[in-house]
């Protein structure tokens, strides 16, 4: 998750306004269907996102990335708008519109002129529950998808370093797998494994609809009524916990790829908002991550690559929202003539450092000041605060955790964060993995100008 | 003057009954400097942008030189290190950034608007800006960072596709060279080559002040002014010259360990103050600038499962950037998307678009108008690059109405002079 930041010289005045200006409005319907609405007048836009529980920590083996795969299909048709279509009327309508799938949802957006919205919500709800999965479809999608995974992943040596490393680091949990599975078996994808995806997650019960923009909730309630209304309710069967075992002791590994630079990645294993027991140690987290990586004047910017210059880059981040746990990570790329062993080294002791003093005063008050500011500056974007309650609400928080940011990072004392460093920044939670370089050969071969080209 | 600010508390929402788009202000400062300015009241913040007609065009023969220039803004300035001035924004919720595209290079800068905070921000920027460090320890470190970073490109088949295909669509020219630079050139800077950048470019008469935010024009003006003040008049330098299109149609194929080849295919397409244009774009959102109902897109991908993304644009500069077609696929498809690619484009060129086609994109375009510019960081954008070009302040009210005037024979008359075929570049990275 993004850093948002802070400003304690102005506390009340634009916390006063945000506490106003932010409400959402919500509501549920018989089926179950949850929408939210947050008023935004600055345009006249409106965004409408659907969200539903399922990602890849949902899927069984064999079948990893099927979540990806489906909001593929998604796009397939339906009886009523056959391929196409969907696409086809948003663009007319000028909205624009995509999906995205994560660990723990996936989501399908439009963004258009907010007397547009109605049509969203339409085709919306009848691919909720009408889409046709066809084999040939299904085909071609599948080599679009295994196109995807290619660019994504097969030909980026840190995200291929970053898969690997997931999947030494966690030995039960679902976040081993890749959000769009492994390759073996995305090829092994049938109809029926997608229909059988899409029955048991495709469900009013199981989604919760997201408008933020220049409208009026109860209108917008309405809408919902209209074409999700009359949907049945689905029994929706709860995914296993799946939680991870403990870790006992330090986990490595390398992994030799063709790339240019030595990497190192570093994990923790800890716990998010939605897992931990006492609230204010998640949040200590979010806070000990912003400690070394909230900007440039941040510990690792400012001590490892300024000060002592052993990393071209260094960085840091926390999953405040995961719905299961996850790592704190650490990743660096090391200066000239220094190694990713050094790297580990000063990293290891950025971290001896939090647990052995307090961080000081001023620092504390940089990263509430810019959280501060950050919540006003995300309000420029209603997509942005669309994302937050629908990822909310979809992990199994409530969207009342966003209004309440701000305040829970201000509570945080230097003492919390020293306690969180000391519990779970520890030698039998730590997973590492270094990119080990090999050689790249290139060759060029131009070819002038093959003449004669035809118009057909 | 700061009563906006007070009030905010008590006037919670500002409704906007009729919409149109922003009022644009503009002026000059007595030493030359543009500025360009829209107040939005909505949120108590404000974007500046400071732009210099320094981009990579600007290299030279130091291939990068901008691009270091501008990182160079992200250390020391005035009698802070580079800690303190990164934690003077910090301290007050400021964001700053700085960077180099191919035309132009920036300073950025967002801040809460409240006094205390913006003051301290605006000094920040400011002291950066006029009195700027460059001191040799942080050269040299942003020297191997640079250096670092352009090594870590050559790990990516896109990236080389990317350097290589301007490198064959211009050439000498000063647009042929990536903004990063080249491990050679960048390997042989020294401390004095900023300096004498910055000295260079970094003048009044070469600056374009853009302000989009909660202030009042007069607190504008004022910024305006104090941001420019102390820099030296200096001039504007001439402008880049023209660009010899290609003759000839011509290939490159580029063996890289990936399981995918990136190509792309193109040729120096439109510029800003071109009368195509709208033609122009408005034929490319149906060919291919459209994301998932443009022509390119349904070929590729919808019936052929080909690639991920395939798509096509052309970039306005202030000469003509490239009209690029890219896309990515398995290597032992290669030939086979080429071919599908250029006979799209043929095809297009050909026939144009059918009117359903016009009519729809019309309708995409207009339709959609308004989420062009519906945050502040994006309208910024927008008079960013209507003040840099030179682009008239009713830029974005008379859009629509350019785009509806465009028949499908304007559109096919345009691809028939401006794109042509028999000219095309083609870049494969991938293969091994």
């Amino acid at each position: 998750m993004k850093f948002r930041d802070i400003l304690i010289l102005c506390l009340c005045l634009p916390a006063l306004a945000i506490a106003d200006n932010n409400k959402v409005h919500e509501k549920i319907l018989s089926n179950g269907l949850k929408i939210l609405v947050k008023e935004d007048r600055r345009s006249p836009v409106a965004v409408s996102q659907i969200w539903y529980k399922v990602g890849s920590s949902y899927e069984p083996g064999g079948v990893t990335g099927i979540s990806h795969m489906l909001e593929h299909m998604m796009f397939k048709g339906t009886e009523a708008y056959p391929q196409g279509e969907f696409s086809r009327i948003i663009a007319e309508n000028g909205g624009r519109e995509n999906a995205f799938t994560g660990r723990d949802y996936t989501a399908y957006f439009q963004t258009v002129e907010k007397s547009r919205l109605e049509i969203c919500l339409k085709l919306e709800a009848d691919r909720m529950r009408n889409i046709k999965l066809v084999p040939e479809e299904l085909k071609k999608e599948l080599q679009v998808v295994t196109e995807e995974r290619r660019m994504r992943t097969e030909d980026k040596p840190r995200a291929k370093t970053r898969e690997h490393f997931q999947a030494m680091a966690f030995s039960n949990s679902p976040y081993k797998n890749p959000v769009i599975g492994w390759p073996a078996d995305i090829a092994g994808y049938t109809v029926a494994d997608l229909e059988a995806w899409y029955q048991r997650w495709y469900a009013p019960n199981n989604a919760t609809l997201v408008v933020v923009g220049d409208v009026e909730p109860t209108e917008v309630f309405n809408l919902a009524e209209r074409y999700f209304g009359g949907f049945e309710k689905s029994d929706i069967v709860d995914v296993k916990p799946q939680t991870e075992i403990e870790q006992f002791g330090a986990r490595k590994m390398t992994v030799k790829l063709p790339a240019k630079l030595p990497y190192i990645m570093m994990g923790y294993k800890v716990p998010t908002l939605n897992t931990v027991e006492q609230e204010w140690e998640a949040y200590a987290l979010e806070v000990l991550a912003g400690i070394l990586d909230g900007g440039n004047g941040a510990r690792l910017t400012s001590r490892l690559v300024r000060g002592q210059q052993i990393a071209v880059s260094a960085g840091a981040g926390y999953s405040l929202y995961s719905r299961l746990d996850d790592l704190f990570s650490l990743a660096a790329t090391p200066a000239p003539g220094k190694n990713v062993f050094d790297l580990e080294y000063a990293l290891k002791n950025e971290i001896y450092q939090l647990k052995n003093e307090l961080v000081s005063d001023q620092e504390l008050q940089r990263i509430k000041a810019q959280v501060l500011a950050g919540a006003v500056y995300e309000r420029d974007s209603n997509f942005y605060q669309a994302m937050q309650l629908g990822m909310l609400e979809t992990i199994g928080l409530s969207w009342r955790k966003v209004a309440e940011y701000v305040e829970k990072i201000n509570q945080i004392t230097a003492q919390q964060i020293r306690a969180v460093a000391r519990q779970y920044l520890i030698e039998d939670r730590l997973n590492i993995a270094y990119l080990d370089p090999q050689a790249i050969e290139e060759t060029q071969s131009t070819q002038a100008a093959a003449g004669g080209r035809h118009a057909h | 003057m700061r009563i906006k600010f007070a009030l905010f508390c008590f006037i919670i929402v500002f409704t906007h009954n009729s919409f149109s788009a922003a009022k644009i202000e503009h002026w000059q400062t007595e030493k030359g400097s543009r500025v360009y300015f829209v107040q939005t009241e909505d949120l108590p913040l404000v974007d500046i942008k400071l732009t210099f007609d320094a981009g990579s065009a600007r290299d030279g023969y130091q291939f990068g030189i901008a691009a270091l220039t501008a990182e160079m803004f992200n250390t020391s300035a005035g009698s802070w290190n580079a800690d303190q001035v990164a934690q003077r924004f910090e301290s007050v919720g400021a964001q700053f950034n700085a960077g180099a595209s191919i035309d132009y290079a920036w300073l950025s800068l967002r801040s809460l608007t409240e006094k205390k905070l913006f003051n301290k921000a605006i000094e920040t920027l400011k002291t950066i800006l006029t009195q700027p460090g460059f001191n040799e320890v942080d050269f040299q470190r942003i020297k191997k960072q640079t250096l670092a970073g352009l090594k870590h490109r050559e790990e990516s088949p896109g990236a080389i596709a990317h350097i290589n295909f301007y490198k064959t669509l211009y050439g000498d020219h000063p647009y042929g060279h990536p903004t990063g630079g080249l491990i050679e050139t960048v390997s042989g800077f020294s401390q004095t080559d900023v300096r004498d950048f910055y000295q260079r470019y970094y003048v009044a008469a070469n600056a374009m002040v853009v302000i989009v935010g909660d202030l009042s024009k007069q607190e504008a003006e004022q910024l305006a002014l104090s941001l420019t003040a102390e820099l030296p008049q200096g001039q504007k330098p001439e402008a880049i010259p023209a660009i010899p299109g290609p003759s000839k149609a011509g290939t490159q194929n580029i063996a890289f360990p990936s399981t995918q080849t990136h190509i792309l295919a193109g040729l120096p397409g439109s510029h800003r103050k071109d009368p195509d244009y709208f033609a122009l774009y408005l034929g490319n959102h149906i060919l291919g600038g459209s994301g998932l109902v443009s022509q390119l897109f349904k070929e590729v991908r919808e019936k052929r499962g080909l690639a991920y993304s395939a798509y096509s644009y052309f970039s306005p500069f202030f000469r003509p950037g490239p009209f690029t077609m890219g896309l990515q696929t398995r290597n032992d498809q290669t030939a086979k998307a080429i071919e599908v690619m250029r006979n799209t484009l043929i095809n297009f060129i050909k026939n144009g678009p059918t009117e359903a086609e016009l009519t729809a994109a019309k309708k995409n375009i207009t339709g959609g108008f308004v989420l062009r510019f519906d945050t502040n960081r994006k309208l910024m954008e927008y008079v960013n690059m209507i003040g840099f070009y030179q682009k008239p302040l009713d830029y974005l009210d008379t859009f629509q109405s350019k785009i509806e005037a465009l028949s499908t024979a304007d559109i096919k008359d345009a691809f028939q002079r401006r794109v042509k075929p028999e000219h095309l570049q083609i870049v494969t990275v991938g293969g091994r």
